[in-house]
C-alpha cells in the first residue's frame, strides 16, 4: 500500500537486567496509513507505550531493539544512528505525551519553543516562523493566540497546555504524530476537547496517528483502527467496530466486557481471572493461556500468529485453519 | 432525621489555607487565601446502599470523603454516622466505639500498605488495633478468612505488599478494611489505579461484599461509567459544591443539572464508535478564585444575570436557577 | 494508569532474610562496585584490628607500668636499629606505636560510633517529631537547626567541651571525657539527620498506609513509631555511614587540639598531636602511622558511605 506512513514488521525490544533478558516487544507488526489513526490498548505491562518508544527511537538503555524493522514510509528508521534519528523525530514524527506539563520548558515561552521547532526543521525567516506559530495556536483552539504566544506554559491550563504539545507536534509538519496517553491526565470534558481536536487535525493534514492509550472508551471514539496488545504481542488487530462490537480473541472480548459503559445493564462485569503476567514470567505457548476460558493443549504449547479473521487479525488458535470462532 | 439513613451530611464545609508563608505576606503586602474546597455540602446514604459521589478534579469529593471518615476536620457542618455525630465531643466514647465499623479504601494500592510489613500484619492490625479478636492463633486464623473472603489464599498472608499486583493489593486493602468488622466503607477512587480487567473484579467483589455482608458504600470516583455501575444514588460536584444528587436512572436517564448533562455526553465510551460530538467548552476555573453566583456560570449555555450573581439551592435534588426558573426543561 | 514507563517489574523471591539480601539490587550493585567491596574489606579489617587489639599487640599503652623508657625512640623494625617486638618503632616513653595505633583506632571508632549513635538518636527523634506534628513544634524545631548550622560543628563541640570543663574543673576522668566527647559529637550533627529525616517523614505522613492507620485509631507516637519509622531509615543509614567518618575526624581535631583525650589514654588525634612534636627530630614514625591509620580509616568509610548513597538513590540508577 503506497498511503503506508508507518510500518513495523515483526518488533522485538529486549530489555537486559542482571536477572537475564526480558523481552518487552516480542514479534509485532503494524501499519498506519495516511490520515489514519491507530489506537493500541493494553494494560499496564502489555507493551504499548515501549512499542510507541521503539518507534521514536527512544529505547533507553537497558532496553533495545533485538528484532524486526521499523519503516517510516518505506525507509527503515529502527538502525538510524541517535543524530538521524533525533532529525526524524522533531522532522518527521512529532510527540504527544502524556503530561503537557514535562513536555514543555517551563522557563520558555510557548511561541519561542514552537519558533524553535520550526526554524531547527524548515528554512523559515523568525518573523515567518512566528506567524506560522500563530496559525498553529490558532488552528489548535487557543484563544487570543496573538497574546498567548508569549505566555509560559505554567500560565495555561491543563487542556490548554496538551493543545500547546499538539502544536508542538505539529510544528514541523510530521508524517506521524505518536501520541502517549495525551488525554490521561485531563478532566473529562477537557479529555473530549483534546480527542475532537486530534482527530480533526489528523484528517485534515492527513497525519498519521499512534494513539497509545489504556482508555478503550478513548479509542472507541478516535481511532480507525485498534491494536490490541497483550504481553509485548498483538492480540487482535482490526477496524475499531469490529474489535469493540464483536471481538475475537478471548482476552479482547473480556477486556470489553469489563468496562463498564454509559449504556450498559449488567449486574456484573466480565471478569478476566488473574493479571496479565510479568515480563520474568510470561508463560509458554500463548501468553494469555493461563486466564483463557477457551483454552486448550495447544495453546499451552505452540505460541499463537496473527491470522485474518473477518475483518480483523487475531493471534488465537481457536481461530485457525477454521477461520471462524468455535 | 429522615428514617433509614445512615449516614447524614449537613451542610458540610472545609476551608484551606493556601496563603503564602507569613513572611511572604508581610514583604508583598498579599493577603491571605483561602480555598473552599467543600461548600455546604449534604446528602444522606441509607444502610446497604451505594452512595457515589463523581466530579472532576477540583470538586472537593475526596475531601468530603476523608472528612465523612473523620481523616480531616470539618470547618463547618456535621457529620453523623448511625446517629452518632463525628464531631461533637460529647460523643467522642461512642465515636470510639463506631470508628472499627467505617474505613477507607485507598487509590492507590502501592501506598496504601506499610511496604515493610508481611500482609497478614498488615491485616490483623486493626483486630489488633480494637483488641477484637485474642490469641495469635485465632488472629491467624480470623486473616485467613479475611484473605479467602477477598479471593486470595490464606497462605499469602506470609507475603510482603510488593510481591502481589495491584488488583490482589486492593483485595488486601479490602480485607484490612473488613478485618475490624467495617460496616461502612468509603472508597476512595478504589479501582482508578488499577486495570480495566483487575477493576472489573474488583468492582464485582465490592459489589458481592456489598450483597453477603449487608456494606453501606460512599464510593468516590470520577468515571461516570464506574459509577453507574456501582452506585444505587449519586451526587455530581462541581467546585465544592453539590449541583445534582438523584438516584441512578434519575441522574444518567433524565440529568437536569447542565453540568451533568455536560459530564455525561463528554464522557468517551465504547459505545460511541467514531462519534463526533460538539464537545463542551471551557475548563474548570481556579478554585482558589471561583466564579460568583454559581460556579459552572461561565461555561453555562443556560446563564444569565442571577447566575452570576447568586448561589443556587439544592432544591428537590438539583441547584440550577435554570431548572428552578423552568427554562431548562427536564 | 501510571505505566508510561512500563519498566520490568521484577518479582522479588520470598524467602529468609538472607535470601531476599542475597537476591537484593543492593548487593547487586556492591557486587558490581570494585570500590564499594575494598573500602569494605579494609573497614571491616580496621575494626577487627582495633578490637582484637588486646590480644594480638605486644604491650598495652594505656598501662604504664608496661612501657620501659630503655625501649624508647625506637625506629620500625626494617630500619637497623629497630627491635622486635616493636613493628612500627616506639615513641619518647617506650610506648609501640603499634600498639598506641590499634588502640588508638579503637578508641576513635567506639568515640565515633557512640557519636553517630547520639546525634542520630537525637536527630532522628527531633526530625520525626517535626515533621509528623509540624505547626509550631516544627518551626521550632528547624530554626534551632538553621542557627545551630551556621556554626562550625568543630566549634560546637570545642564550646561544649570548654564548658563542661570549666564547670566540673580540670579533674574529669577519662570516661567522663570519651562522654563529654561524645555528646559535643552528638551536639553538632544531629541538624543532618534531622533535616532528612523531617522530610522524608513529611512525604510518608501523606501516603495512604499512614491514613489507614489513623482511622484505625493508632495513637501519633505509635504511628510514628511503628509505620513511619521504619520507612525513613534508607536515607539515615547513608548519613550515618558518612557522619561515623567525620565524627572520628571531630574527635581527632579535638584531641589534636588538647580538648579531646589525655594522653595517658589517647586516641589517634592525641597520638598525632603527640607525635607533632617528634616531627623535626627525625622520629617520623610516631606521628606517620597514626596519621595514616586515622586516614585509611576516614577514607575507606566515606567510600562506603558514597556507594551506599549511590546504590540507595534509585535516581541515579
Amino acid at each position: 500500500m503506497s498511503d503506508t506512513v508507518l510500518s513495523v514488521r515483526d518488533l522485538r525490544v529486549v530489555f537486559e537486567t542482571r536477572r537475564g533478558t526480558l523481552t518487552a516487544i516480542d514479534g509485532v507488526s503494524f501499519d498506519i496509513a495516511r490520515g489514519e489513526i491507530l489506537g493500541v490498548v493494553g494494560e499496564s505491562g502489555a507493551g504499548k507505550s515501549v512499542t510507541g518508544s521503539a518507534v521514536i527511537g527512544l529505547i533507553d538503555p537497558p532496553g533495545r531493539i533485538a528484532g524486526g524493522e521499523i519503516r517510516l514510509r518505506g525507509e527503515r528508521i529502527d538502525n538510524l544512528t541517535p543524530e538521524k534519528m533525533r532529525r526524524v523525530r522533531g522532522r518527521r514524527i512529532g510527540m504527544i505525551f502524556q503530561d503537557p506539563l514535562t513536555s514543555l520548558d517551563p522557563l520558555y515561552r510557548v511561541g519561542e519553543q514552537i519558533v524553535e521547532t520550526i526554524r531547527t526543521h524548515t528554512d523559515l525567516s523568525a518573523k515567518a516562523a512566528r506567524a506560522r506559530a500563530i496559525d498553529l495556536l490558532t488552528e489548535v483552539g487557543i484563544p487570543a493566540p496573538e497574546r498567548r504566544i508569549d505566555g509560559y506554559p505554567h500560565e495555561f491550563s491543563g487542556g490548554m497546555r496538551q493543545r500547546v504539545v499538539i502544536a508542538l507536534a505539529l510544528a514541523a509538519e510530521p508524517e506521524l504524530i505518536i501520541a502517549d496517553e495525551p488525554t490521561t491526565a485531563l478532566d473529562v470534558s477537557v479529555q473530549a476537547q483534546v480527542i475532537t481536536l486530534l482527530k480533526r487535525l489528523c484528517r485534515e493534514r492527513g497525519t498519521a496517528v499512534m494513539l497509545v492509550t489504556h482508555d478503550m472508551g478513548v479509542i472507541a471514539e478516535a481511532a480507525d483502527r485498534v491494536a490490541v496488545m497483550y504481553s509485548g504481542r498483538v492480540a487482535e488487530i482490526g477496524p475499531v467496530e469490529s474489535v469493540v462490537r464483536a471481538p475475537h480473541h478471548p482476552y479482547a472480548r473480556g477486556l470489553m466486557g469489563a468496562i463498564p459503559t454509559l449504556s450498559d445493564t449488567a449486574e456484573r462485569l466480565t471478569q478476566i481471572p488473574g493479571a496479565m503476567p510479568r515480563l520474568t514470567a510470561i508463560p509458554p505457548g500463548c501468553a494469555f493461556n493461563p486466564r483463557c476460558p477457551n483454552v486448550f493443549g495447544r495453546c499451552r504449547a505452540e505460541r499463537p500468529e496473527p491470522l485474518p479473521v473477518d475483518r480483523t487479525r487475531v493471534a488465537c488458535h481457536l481461530y485457525d485453519e477454521r477461520g471462524e470462532a468455535a | 432525621m429522615s428514617a433509614g439513613a445512615y449516614v447524614e451530611v449537613e451542610d458540610l464545609r472545609r476551608v484551606f489555607d493556601v496563603s503564602k508563608p507569613w513572611l511572604n505576606r508581610v514583604i508583598e503586602r498579599a493577603p491571605r487565601q483561602t480555598l473552599k474546597a467543600v461548600d455546604g455540602v449534604g446528602f444522606t446514604i441509607r444502610r446497604g446502599e451505594t452512595f457515589a459521589l463523581v466530579g472532576e478534579s477540583g470538586s472537593g469529593k475526596s475531601t468530603v470523603a476523608r472528612m465523612v471518615v473523620g481523616l480531616l476536620p470539618p470547618s463547618a457542618g456535621e457529620v453523623r454516622i448511625a446517629d452518632i455525630s463525628m464531631t461533637d465531643p460529647r460523643q467522642a466514647a461512642a465515636r470510639r466505639r463506631l470508628r472499627a465499623r467505617i474505613q477507607m479504601i485507598f487509590q492507590d494500592p502501592y501506598a496504601s500498605m506499610n511496604p515493610r510489613w508481611r500482609v497478614g500484619a498488615i491485616i490483623a492490625e486493626p483486630i489488633r488495633a480494637f483488641n477484637l479478636i485474642q490469641g495469635e492463633a485465632a488472629i491467624r486464623e480470623r486473616v485467613g478468612e479475611l484473605l479467602r473472603l477477598v479471593g486470595l489464599h490464606p497462605d499469602d498472608a506470609r507475603k510482603y505488599p510488593h510481591e502481589f499486583s495491584g488488583g490482589q493489593r486492593q483485595r488486601v486493602a479490602i480485607a484490612r478494611a473488613l478485618a475490624s468488622q467495617a460496616e461502612f466503607l468509603v472508597g476512595d477512587e478504589p479501582t482508578s489505579a488499577l486495570d480495566v480487567s483487575v477493576q472489573a473484579q474488583i468492582l464485582n467483589l465490592m459489589r458481592d461484599l456489598q450483597d453477603r455482608l449487608g456494606l453501606t458504600y460512599l464510593f468516590i470516583s470520577h468515571n461516570l461509567a464506574v459509577v453507574r455501575h456501582m452506585a444505587t444514588r449519586i451526587g455530581v460536584m462541581y467546585l465544592g459544591r453539590l449541583v445534582e444528587v438523584g438516584d441512578k436512572a434519575t441522574i444518567f436517564g433524565r440529568p437536569r443539572h447542565p453540568y451533568t448533562r455536560m459530564l455525561l455526553d463528554a464522557v468517551p465510551d465504547l459505545a460511541h464508535i467514531g462519534r463526533a460530538r460538539t464537545p463542551v467548552s471551557g475548563e474548570i476555573p481556579n478554585p482558589i478564585d471561583p466564579p460568583s453566583g454559581c460556579t459552572f456560570n461561565p461555561r453555562c449555555p443556560h446563564a444569565n444575570n442571577r447566575c452570576r450573581a447568586e448561589v443556587p439551592k439544592l432544591i428537590d435534588g438539583v441547584a440550577c436557577h435554570a431548572v428552578e426558573e423552568g427554562r431548562l426543561g427536564a | 494508569m501510571d505505566d508510561a514507563a512500563e519498566v520490568p517489574e521484577i518479582r522479588q523471591p520470598t524467602g529468609s532474610r538472607l535470601a531476599r539480601f542475597l537476591d537484593s539490587d543492593l548487593w547487586a550493585s556492591f557486587r558490581r562496585s570494585k570500590t564499594a567491596m575494598a573500602a569494605f574489606v579494609a573497614t571491616v579489617l580496621m575494626f577487627a584490628l582495633a578490637f582484637a587489639a588486646p590480644w594480638i599487640v605486644p604491650q598495652n599503652p594505656y598501662d604504664p607500668a608496661q612501657l620501659d623508657l630503655l625501649n624508647s625512640n625506637l625506629p620500625p623494625i626494617w630500619k637497623a636499629e629497630g627491635q622486635a617486638p616493636f613493628l612500627l618503632g616506639t615513641d619518647d616513653q617506650g610506648r609501640d606505636v603499634l600498639s598506641a595505633v590499634l588502640y588508638g583506632l579503637r578508641l576513635s571508632l567506639i568515640v565515633g560510633m557512640l557519636g553517630v549513635l547520639v546525634s542520630g538518636t537525637l536527630g532522628i527523634g527531633l526530625g520525626l517529631v517535626a515533621g509528623y506534628v509540624g505547626g509550631l513544634l516544627d518551626t521550632i524545631i528547624m530554626r534551632v537547626a538553621d542557627v545551630q548550622l551556621t556554626f562550625p560543628a568543630i566549634l560546637i563541640a570545642l564550646v561544649v567541651d570548654g564548658v563542661a570543663k570549666a564547670s566540673f574543673g580540670g579533674a574529669l576522668d577519662t570516661n567522663a571525657t570519651i562522654l563529654l566527647i561524645v555528646v559535643s559529637i552528638g551536639l553538632s550533627f544531629w541538624v543532618q539527620y534531622a533535616r532528612t529525616v523531617r522530610s522524608s517523614v513529611m512525604v510518608e505522613r501523606g501516603k495512604d498506609y499512614v491514613q489507614a492507620a489513623r482511622l484505625i485509631g493508632l495513637s501519633t507516637p505509635v504511628i510514628m513509631v511503628r509505620h513511619v519509622l521504619p520507612n525513613v531509615t534508607g536515607p539515615v543509614f547513608v548519613i550515618a555511614t558518612i557522619n561515623l567518618a567525620l565524627a572520628i575526624i571531630t574527635e581527632a581535631t579535638l584531641s589534636f587540639l588538647g580538648t579531646g583525650l589525655p594522653e595517658t589514654m589517647p586516641s589517634l588525634g592525641t597520638l598525632i598531636r603527640i607525635g607533632n612534636k617528634f616531627l623535626f627530630s627525625g622520629e617520623w614514625w610516631v606521628v606517620a602511622f597514626p596519621g595514616i591509620a586515622l586516614a585509611g580509616l576516614v577514607i575507606a568509610i566515606n567510600l562506603l558511605g558514597d556507594w551506599l548513597r549511590d546504590a540507595l538513590n534509585p535516581k541515579l540508577q
